[in-house]
């Protein structure tokens, strides 16, 4: 680097760098040997592969995994905003009510939901709605239960996701709200969520993707969903293997694509805002 | 709580053994003060001494537990039906705050919001203005306040003198009959008090009723009508500046007015 015109030289420096190389020429070795060992086993038919891939079957999956992924994701938004505005008011019984809610589906396994809510019809066999009298067995499919417990279970976490976002937010803010006139539901809405949201996103970024990932989970009540589907075509034709790799394709490339959504949603977010997502000086490691 | 018997007409404010705790800690001890329609009253005294608690009970950011506090024709905090008092329903209050502005010791602007959307917050989210209606009204103002070249700047690329500024057009856009000034040069550097002084001196000129917590004695001598020294959550002396700062009777007052200095 030659800093301009004063003849002064500032010689870099080679250790780093050649660190750094070292340490790229063994993730690559890493990564090679194990492309190897599962590739050149040749046990893999990758032709297999290729045919599931965009299979009608495999297809309807993803559709599947898309709809519970996002009726669970905006329902759980609703939900989780009404149980985060609760549990931060001052009234103890709403307080009470959401913070019960939130002990409860978070503290169960979203496995164990989603099997209880498909064995409903176990222990209540009918629900009368307006002198309408229907067997829970009707009602409640392998969807709706999937959906059910996947999006009671989310909208606890979202609960806190927003709630944290919420709290993140000056009081003075609020304050100001209520100044000007606003109602104190008014406020929370109009002022203090929308600048909750730039807190609430990456974590609730975070949530939609563990949420894509646990849509898995309700293959278990006969959900056909990605891994439904998949494990149902490995369990007639034997391709066990490859159709674990065919969904697993299909999760990263999901991730992906919600990931790179998130992303250029917090650049947005960050629009106004001088201070948000500028790069701190660091030391040169390149 | 007790009652006494209803407003002063010319008595925007009203307090009358106003009693204010936060648990055990009793921060005010039974305040009587009264502000009347165009008066710049300023109410000083020590840190702790409860005059942003008092100030707040005002708008009702606090709520009081004893005495009286009336706003114009209202009890704040209550609302009548027959000849009863009940506690006021939130939409009551909302609204009764619409009529009074509020500037912070931290200016509390809308940080996601540019300098004009600001202003006009109150007139485009509470009072249902369109937006051609409440912005024409919002320059209007920022011009009032220097500002109208900064209209489209978010908070963070403004000052702290230029935010206040901001925040005061936000305060009066909605023509309120009374405005609080809760400390609102102490965040400030020294070199952007005056700015923000300078345009509360305009809105005294302008016969704008107020009341201001601060430690800006000398602009409180200045443009104020009346100033009550706090100490201890009583008000120890009321009167006119003269009275006073510069004729102080009480032995806490001088004490307080000496350190400041």
């Amino acid at each position: 680097m030659n800093t301009a015109n004063t003849g002064l030289r500032i010689h870099r420096r080679l250790a780093p760098r050649l660190a750094n190389a070292a340490l790229a020429a063994l993730a690559l070795i890493v990564v090679l040997g194990m492309a190897e060992i599962v590739i050149g086993s040749g046990r893999i038919r990758w032709n297999v592969i290729v045919e599931y891939l965009f299979a009608p079957a495999v297809l309807n999956g993803v559709a599947m995994t898309l709809m519970l992924t996002l009726v669970s994701l905006l329902g759980s938004m609703v939900l989780g905003t009404i149980l985060a505005a609760m549990r931060i008011s001052h009234n103890r019984v709403l307080e009470t009510i959401a913070s019960a809610y939130v002990w409860f589906f978070r503290g169960t396994p979203v496995l164990v939901q989603v099997v209880f809510w498909f064995n409903l019809g176990l222990f209540l066999p009918q629900v009368t709605i307006g002198g309408l009298s229907l067997p829970i067995n009707s009602l409640v499919t392998p969807t709706t239960a999937a959906l059910l417990g996947l999006l009671l279970n989310v909208s606890a976490f979202m609960c806190e996701v927003i709630r944290g976002g919420l709290i993140a937010v000056d009081n003075g803010q609020t304050e100001a709200a209520l100044s000007i006139g606003m109602t104190p539901t008014r406020a929370l809405l109009r002022i203090v969520l929308p600048q909750a949201v730039r807190v609430i996103v990456p974590a609730a970024g975070n949530l939609a993707i563990d949420l894509l990932k646990a849509t898995s989970l309700v293959y278990v009540i006969g959900t056909r969903e990605i891994l439904g589907t998949t494990q149902s075509i490995a369990s007639q034709t034997f391709y066990v293997i490859e159709m674990l790799i065919v969904a697993s394709l299909w999760y990263l490339f999901l991730v992906s694509i919600a990931s790179f959504g998130q992303s250029r949603l917090e650049t947005y977010l960050a629009r106004g805002l001088s201070t948000a997502g500028r790069e701190l000086p660091r030391p040169n490691l390149g | 709580m007790t009652f006494v018997q209803e407003n002063h007409q010319d008595d925007i404010v009203r307090m009358k053994g106003l009693t204010k705790a936060f648990g055990s800690h009793l921060v005010l001890k039974g305040i009587d003060l009264t502000v009347r329609r165009g008066e710049a009253s300023f109410i000083i005294g020590p840190s702790g001494s409860g005059k942003s608690t008092l100030l707040r009970c005002v708008n009702s950011l606090e709520t009081y537990n004893d005495g009286a506090l009336w706003v114009e024709d209202y009890l704040v905090g209550a609302e009548k039906r027959g000849d009863a008092w009940y506690e006021a329903r939130p939409r009551v209050t909302a609204a009764r705050r619409a009529r009074i502005g509020m500037v912070f010791q931290r200016f509390n602007l809308f940080p996601n919001m540019t300098a004009l959307d600001n202003v006009t917050s109150g007139l485009r989210m509470v009072l249902g203005q369109g937006r051609r209606e409440a912005e024409d009204r919002g320059r209007e103002l920022l011009d009032r306040v220097g500002l109208l070249d900064r209209a489209g700047a978010y908070p963070a690329q403004l000052s702290g003198g230029q935010q206040q500024r901001v925040a005061i057009a936000r305060a009066i856009a909605a023509r309120p009959s009374l405005i609080l000034f809760d400390e609102p040069t102490s965040a400030l550097d020294p070199e952007l008090v005056g700015e923000v002084l300078a345009v509360m001196r305009d809105l005294v000129r302008e016969g704008m009723t107020m009341m201001v917590v601060t430690h800006e004695i000398q602009f409180a001598e200045e443009v104020g009508d009346t100033v009550h020294f706090i100490d201890g959550g009583r008000v120890a002396e009321s009167g006119t500046p003269a009275d006073v700062i510069r004729a102080s009777r009480h032995a806490r007052t001088s004490e307080f007015l000496a350190r400041i200095r």
